[in-house]
């Protein structure tokens, strides 16, 4: 096994608006299964944080236990990362992400650390409108615990020994539509068209923005009854298709009239739905609910953009905290002194 | 675009840069590893069996290998195989008893004219199938050009005498002072073939420039005066030397004239210094020596005073190119710049001549004056039984391309000896095997190192002047040569892509670090290039496509800039990519020639 990528690059990477290569944005190289959908995902990220020229050092990396977690060491190496407790990055994301609102947070969870151990914290990043991009890299198993059954296998998938799976699995996608998510998508590790453009807008989403991704564990679930392998995700996936163009370009892109539905976001970047997916009302949740929910019904795997609403209020806005991270408030700031402690307790008279 | 056909041998043949780019196809990246794993005798001999001459070629060579190299693609500069190759010459134990044979006689008769590289690597190739070689030609001793041109400071007679000692004790007859003067008495000799390899021997002059007739006691024709200085009929030259030429001819003459006791050479070159045809490292070697090059500086006459030469003059010119490529010097109108000078070497290019073939034996020649050739590949002169070689085949050209030439001569001689149609060739010797040692472990070092290339150490200036036979490079230790020789990207390190086993999980794609890997809507190849993650703009670079995959999309790998690391490999879950060794011997008359160990 080589645990180390050649420091070697293509001599003509192109470089974004910072003069940055993608290869900037790699982390270190990934010790899971050769072939795991969880480094698709990590480079679908890479890639997105260079299409969109985001400052690396500008990110924070959080994320659980599990294969899924451990994906932050294997992209954006000089970015900030906090690797928490199992199911309790939540707690850790809500916390930085008021301290400083400033950074691009993303979380990296599987659906172990979301759907069962996390699902408690989960459910309040969304009530709360966390101000980042989740993403649970969904394999239906527990992958680093050698495969067992999760709370998002499906009904009736077969695993590696042989137990068809009794229960229903938790729809995640379902669930943060109905908890009130202010962007929903779903996506497959395999289709980086999709994907890429799904993250930047995620990015871009001033609120919690959740990315629900089938991510096929080739070592314990990619065989034939499995039902987020490869092969039947391939068979029952229904893409939406879509483009991610930030602000900066949108001028200069143009699109036919009628082949596709653009939706803007609050930074003034838009979301193009393509002609495919141009009659699905991302904008009305009860309408993404239902199909989803029909999707399900019949087996198939609805993916792309579900659900937006560009305008929603966030958890630093909730809160009226202060407009800067708490890094740059310096010590009159923090501690304004006795007369406005007077002032304030006048008020209360 | 189709998928592409990996049986064709050519295909991976065109991934491995440097054995493509050699005339003779030397395999390079595997006698490398060789060097790595310090068996020289073995790299010696794959080197053997391919250019007949490494211990010559890894301190000589032209080296059109390390501009092809990868290496140079993906940082500064190629692996710096010329030297390498000398490594292992140096290095090797004796190596008699892996050598061939003379064949038991097959009754076929032979002579080859000229012992240059041409002949001797015809006569390696023959021998051992039992033909009786006879090997003219005019000096005392075998060599051609490579003893008479190639100084000694750059090539110790020792290393020419063993090599050409390794041809000579196959068997061959020597019939050397003897001057070929006529090829319809030689084809009177029952020769069952004639190959002549008796180079481009004619020296250009300057006949016209004014003062050429009264300075001429001063004025040497350089390839003739190279060649006295190697058979020692000339030991000293003028203090103030004006050397002629932008070529490598020119720089041996300037180095050479520095160790005759000339302190003042120059070098004096009508072009400008970048477009001067000698190698960069030749023209560097020169003024490392103190020797300054003067560029855009036409001749304009000999300067004679009371009977001797006492300088030239020189009209300066500038470069004007043109918008169809061609370029002219035109004069600045400055006033002519008078260079002194004691002797003048002519060093401004040779010329084919056969005045010893005549018209009646059928052999025909272009207006070039080179021989009308049936086809590059065949070498038969327009007369059947007669076969050319070398510089006498094209023109000038170097000690590679006339093994090369070599080969192809043997293969075509054989072929007509025996009766048989000669454009029909042999395939080469080609073997593709799986490297694959455990799951993610490869039989050779997939991961490149990032040290910078290795210079060749140098014996201190003073004394290589002081000495005309010294030799000037010291070559690499084996502690150098190791790091060099890991420099190597193992480019015959194939990757092969199995589409019925893809399961399009783009783990190739994301761990490949110089983005070599693609999946996509197939397209016409223009398209296809432009379209990859970094576009395919190196035309000559092949694509790698394959069959149309399950989700509709092909593999498209560029292979201008893989580091052949393997990672591809190691991160597909189905084995679809296999890192597999490719080695590719090209036709030679006698394929095995060395026995591998
Ligand atoms: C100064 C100089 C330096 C060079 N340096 C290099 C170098 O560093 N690296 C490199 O790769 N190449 C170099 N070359 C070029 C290289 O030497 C030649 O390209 C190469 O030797 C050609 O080989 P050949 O077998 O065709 O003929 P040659 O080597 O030219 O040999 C031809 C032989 O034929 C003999 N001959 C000719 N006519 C007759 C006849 N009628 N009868 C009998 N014998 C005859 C000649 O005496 C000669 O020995 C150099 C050339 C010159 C002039
Ligand atoms: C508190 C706690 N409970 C249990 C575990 C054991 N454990 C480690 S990873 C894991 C499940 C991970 O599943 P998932 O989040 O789906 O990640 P995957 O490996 O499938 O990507 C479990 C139960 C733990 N590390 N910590
Ligand atoms: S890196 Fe090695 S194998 Fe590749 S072209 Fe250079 S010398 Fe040849
Ligand atoms: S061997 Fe594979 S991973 Fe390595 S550079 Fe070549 S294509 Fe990329
Ligand atoms: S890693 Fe293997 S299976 Fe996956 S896309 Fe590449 S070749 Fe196909
Ligand atoms: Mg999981």
């Amino acid at each position: 096994m080589s645990y180390i990528k050649p420091k070697f690059r293509h001599p003509k990477l192109p470089t974004n608006a910072l003069g940055y290569t993608v290869a900037d944005y790699d982390g270190s190289i990934s010790t899971l299964c050769a072939g795991c959908g969880h480094d698709s995902i990590s480079a679908a990220i890479r890639n997105a944080c260079f299409l969109s020229s985001i400052q690396p050092h500008r990110i924070a990396k959080m994320s659980g236990i599990g294969c899924s977690s451990k994906t932050p060491t294997y992209f954006l190496g000089k970015s900030h990362g906090f690797n928490s407790v199992h199911g309790r990055m939540p707690s850790v994301a809500t916390g930085a992400s008021v301290a400083n609102r400033d950074l691009t947070y993303i979380g990296i969870s599987g659906d172990g650390d979301t759907a069962s151990i996390g699902m408690g914290q989960f459910i309040h990043l969304i009530r709360r409108n966390v101000n980042m991009t989740y993403i649970v890299a969904n394999n239906g198993c527990y992958g680093l615990t050698k495969g067992q059954d999760s709370a998002t296998t499906d009904l009736g998938s077969i695993s590696k020994i042989g137990f068809e799976n009794p229960f229903d699995g938790i729809d995640l996608a379902s669930l943060a539509l109905l908890q009130g998510a202010s962007f929903v998508g779903r996506s497959f590790s395999g289709d980086k068209d999709q994907l890429v453009p799904l993250i930047r807008a995620a990015m871009a989403h001033k609120g919690f923005a959740f990315i629900d991704v089938v991510s096929p564990c080739v070592t314990f679930a990619n065989h034939a009854g499995a039902s987020k392998s490869y092969s039947a995700t391939r068979e029952n996936i229904d893409p939406m298709p879509l483009d991610f163009v930030p602000m900066r370009e949108e001028i200069r892109t143009q699109y036919d009239a009628g082949t596709s539905q653009a939706v803007t976001l609050h930074d003034g970047s838009v979301i193009h739905l393509h002609k495919a997916s141009s009659d699905y009302a991302a904008n009305d949740r009860q309408a993404a609910l239902s199909e989803v929910q029909t999707a399900n019904a019949e087996g198939k795997i609805l993916t792309g953009l579900l659900y937006l609403d560009p305008d929603s209020q966030n958890l630093t806005h909730t809160l009226q905290l202060a407009t800067r991270p708490l890094n740059e408030l310096g010590k009159n700031e923090l501690c304004p002194g006795s007369h406005v402690l007077n002032s304030i307790n006048e008020g209360l008279r | 675009m189709k998928p592409t056909d990996v049986s064709d041998p050519e295909f991976f043949h065109k991934v491995v840069d440097c054995q493509y780019a050699c005339p003779a196809h030397t395999p390079v990246p595997a006698y490398i590893r060789l060097i790595a794993q310090q068996n020289y005798t073995d790299a010696y001999l794959i080197n053997w069996e391919s250019n007949v001459f490494p211990g010559v070629l890894g301190r000589t060579c032209d080296r059109p290998c390390e501009p092809a190299c990868r290496r140079g693609r993906v940082e500064e500069e190629p692996v710096a195989i010329c030297r390498l190759k000398r490594v292992a010459a140096d290095f090797k134990d004796d190596i008699a008893d892996r050598l061939p044979k003379a064949g038991k006689p097959n009754g076929m008769k032979v002579a080859l004219i000229g012992a240059g590289p041409a002949s001797l690597t015809v006569a390696r190739d023959l021998a051992p199938l039992g033909y009786e070689i006879h090997l003219y030609d005019e000096q005392p001793k075998a060599g051609g050009f490579m003893r008479s041109q190639i100084p000694s400071f750059r090539l110790p007679e020792s290393v020419l005498d063993e090599e050409i000692g390794y041809v000579l004790d196959l068997g061959v007859t020597q019939v050397f002072d003897t001057y070929v003067d006529s090829m319809a008495d030689l084809l009177s000799k029952g020769y069952d073939a004639v190959f002549v390899g008796s180079g481009a021997p004619k020296g250009r002059d300057l006949p016209k420039l004014a003062g050429r007739k009264e300075a001429d006691a001063n004025i040497h024709v350089g390839i003739n005066w190279l060649a006295n200085v190697a058979f020692e009929h000339i030991e000293t030259i003028g203090k103030k030397v004006i050397v002629l030429g932008g070529g490598n001819t020119a720089m041996d003459c300037c180095r050479t004239a520095r160790r005759l006791g000339a302190d003042d050479v120059k070098v004096i070159v009508r072009s400008p210094f970048d477009d001067m045809k000698a190698s960069p490292w030749e023209k560097e070697d020169a003024m490392h020596e103190g020797i300054p090059i003067l560029d855009n500086h036409v001749p304009l006459e000999f300067v004679v005073e009371k009977g001797k030469l006492t300088g030239m003059h020189f009209d300066k010119v500038e470069p004007v190119y043109h918008d169809d490529g061609r370029r002219e010097l035109v004069s600045t109108g400055e006033d002519p710049v008078f260079v002194p000078c004691d002797d003048v070497l002519v060093a401004i290019g040779q010329e084919n001549a056969f005045p010893w073939i005549e018209k009646s034996t059928g052999i025909r020649f272009t207006s070039w004056g080179t021989p009308i050739i049936n086809d590059d590949k065949t070498f038969q002169s327009t007369r059947k039984e007669v076969f050319f070689g070398g510089d006498s085949a094209f023109g000038p050209a170097n000690i590679i391309t006339a093994v090369a030439h070599g080969h192809q001569a043997a293969v075509s001689i054989d072929l007509y000896c025996q009766g048989k149609k000669i454009s029909d060739r042999p395939a080469p010797n080609v073997t593709l095997i799986s490297q694959k040692m455990g799951i993610h472990e490869w039989s050779y070092d997939s991961i490149p190192i990032t040290d910078e290339r290795k210079i060749v150490p140098l014996v201190e200036l003073d004394q290589a002047l002081s000495d005309r036979s010294l030799e000037v490079e010291l070559g690499f230790d084996p502690e150098t040569a190791f790091i060099e020789a890991e420099r190597c990207l193992n480019c015959d390190a194939q990757t092969v892509f199995t589409a019925d086993s893809c399961i399009e999980c783009d783990a190739c794609t994301d761990i490949c670090p110089t983005s070599c890997i693609n999946f996509i809507q197939n397209a016409p190849e223009d398209d296809l290039r432009q379209k990859l993650a970094v576009p395919a703009d190196n035309l000559e670079q092949p694509l790698y496509v394959s069959g149309t995959l399950e989700t509709g999309k092909v593999m498209v790998k560029d292979e201008d800039v893989c580091l052949h690391c393997g990672l591809c490999a190691e991160r597909c879950p189905t084995a679809a990519w296999d890192m597999q060794m490719f080695f590719y011997n090209t036709t030679k008359a006698t394929p095995k020639l060395v026995k591998q160990r």
